[in-house]
């Protein structure tokens, strides 16, 4: 049974579809990357399975339990098996990288403080700002704050991790051991891993299965295998960045050249 | 004129959308309160930034309005020989009102407008949302502790307030006019109860700490996310607070002093 399962999912905003009917099934253990064009939902989608946001209709199951229909500490058991890395990073900014990665632990365990010292210290180690512990959010960089943020997301040692664009931002050098990173964390502890992201080489180096989404729908599913040789040319073009295509780069409305000919003035 | 009416309606309809989310608000804030008094410290650290901050400008404002207060008072009391009375009009005028009410007016200028844009500000950094997917609920966390820390500073500004502020009047009675202080302290003492008017006052100030406290928390939760949005909101917690606590004010003096 998967860990998580996506049914019929349809989410508006307005009255644009985000989700038109999207089945996903993320697999125990596995890494699944969600991927597609910029502004098609992928963060939305993080957050309705962690329950911040209502599908209109459909259901999310998280270990057999409805996302949506659980009471609010039901909801909040749950979330506490959830880790999630934001695509802001998201730190608290009034406290240090250290209190940061401690926050999790001090909210929900009574650990002594040498134990969680201990933790935080591992965690910060893994992402190599062991010695960056010190400085408040305001003091590091994008990459940075989002490398504090993954170790912040994996304290509690959840069952799932969700990542919102990990790689962006970094450096060849921290990207690849942040690639490292999710894999290691995913084979040693068991641990699922969604994956959100635009790098295409990376993604599909660790994936274990890809989902495509695009206008509120999935384009395709299968292993990183299966999607290179996959004949859609919608597939093809996303995965080699080709600049035409069937992939729409532009928010959906009007045609440019009609956009240009109208003579509608805005105030 | 359709449009107006539409308009109108959709004016209604968001006031009462918004007047019932702040109600739910207040409540989920008050469900909060039995778990921050078992984590104090979370409370005695919003204590300093919500109540110790706004000591400064609480004493400064109290001195001056006790001191005109005290100019004012004589001026009229002296006409009828009764300049000895000053201290009684200084110490009621502020007990039961102006320690209260302009205290309250401070406390929102200050410590609400700092409440609305820092957890205006969190929302829209998505801390707010961070912590809720860490499995923390920022309404008892972030939101109850400071909560409660308004609703103790506010009586505690209000009593410092009154304090200073009849030493003010003291300071220009005795100290510039002349009045025999003797009479002063002593009329203060006998004409100024515990109940009908320290107390009540009291009341009024807490009521204040509530409402102030609750109206700052819920804009800046209610904020929508950019930075235009947080302005407008601390703009609105201001004005919102000083329209609630000059109304209030009015309620409770006529439900307390008036013969209502
Ligand atoms: N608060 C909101 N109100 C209205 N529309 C929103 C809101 N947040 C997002 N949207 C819309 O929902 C769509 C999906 O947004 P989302 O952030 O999920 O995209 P994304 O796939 O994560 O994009 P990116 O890769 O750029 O992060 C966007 O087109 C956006 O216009
Ligand atoms: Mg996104």
């Amino acid at each position: 049974m998967p860990l998580i399962k996506i049914r019929d999912l349809h989410f508006y905003r307005g009255d644009r579809a985000i989700f038109d009917g999207v089945n996903i099934d993320i697999h125990r253990g596995k890494i699944t990357a969600i991927m597609g064009p910029s502004g098609t939902g992928k963060t939305t989608l993080l957050r309705l399975i962690g329950g911040q946001l209502r599908p209109d209709s459909g259901t999310i199951e998280v270990d057999g339990q409805d996302v949506h229909k659980l009471s609010h500490a039901g909801l909040y058991e749950l979330r506490k098996r959830m880790g999630m890395l934001f695509q802001s990073g998201a730190l608290l900014t009034d406290i240090s990288v250290f209190d940061n990665v401690a926050f999790p632990l001090r909210e929900h365990t009574d650990l002594p403080e040498s134990m969680i010292r201990d933790l935080v210290l591992m965690k910060l180690q893994a992402v190599g700002l062991r010695n960056a512990r010190d400085l408040m959010p305001a003091e590091l960089s994008g990459g940075m704050a989002r490398r504090v943020a993954l170790a912040r997301a994996v304290t509690l040692d959840p069952m799932m991790v969700m990542y919102d664009e990990p790689f962006t931002g970094q450096d060849p050098i921290s990207m690849g051991t942040i690639v490292n990173l999710i894999h290691r964390l995913n084979d040693a502890m068991g641990l699922t891993s969604i994956i959100v992201s635009h790098d295409v080489m990376e993604t599909t180096e660790i994936a274990d299965v890809i989902y495509l989404l695009s206008a509120g729908k999935v384009i395709e599913s299968g292993s990183p295998v299966q999607l290179r040789r996959s004949s859609s040319q919608w597939v093809q073009q996303f995965i080699q960045g080709l600049p035409d295509g069937p992939v729409p780069f532009h928010f959906p409305g009007v045609d440019f050249a009609d956009d240009l000919l109208s003579s509608e003035v805005s105030a | 004129m359709i449009d107006f009416i539409r308009s109108l309606g959709r004016w209604g309809l968001d006031t009462l959308q918004r007047l019932g989310s702040g109600h739910l608000f207040l409540w989920y804030m008050v469900k909060g309160i039995p778990e921050v008094l078992l984590r104090f410290s979370l409370v005695i650290q919003q204590l300093q930034s919500v109540g110790v901050r706004s000591v400064m400008i609480i004493l400064v404002s109290g001195l001056f309005v006790g001191m005109v207060l005290g100019l004012q008072g004589y001026n009229t009391l002296v006409d009828f020989g009764a300049e000895e009375s000053l201290g009684v009009l200084v110490s009621l005028s502020l007990v039961r009102e102006l320690g209260p009410v302009v205290s309250a007016l401070l406390f929102a200028g200050r410590a609400g407008s700092a409440l609305t844009a820092e957890i205006g500000l969190m929302k829209s950094t998505e801390q707010l949302s961070g912590m809720e997917m860490m499995a923390v609920d920022p309404i008892r966390r972030i939101i109850a502790p400071r909560f409660v820390a308004g609703i103790i500073s506010m009586p505690l500004l209000a009593a410092i307030f009154s304090a200073v502020g009849i030493f003010g009047g003291f300071i220009v009675g005795y100290g510039l006019l002349g009045v025999d202080d003797g009479a002063f302290w002593s009329q203060m003492q006998v004409k100024t109860d515990w109940y009908d008017d320290v107390l009540n006052g009291v009341i009024k100030s807490i009521v204040f700490g509530v409402v102030v406290t609750w109206i700052a928390l819920f804009e800046g939760y209610d904020a929508s996310p950019t930075s235009e949005g947080v302005g407008r909101a601390t703009t609105r917690t201001v004005v919102h607070s000083a329209f609630a606590i000059l109304g209030l004010d009015f309620v409770l003096t006529a439900l307390m002093f008036g013969e209502i």
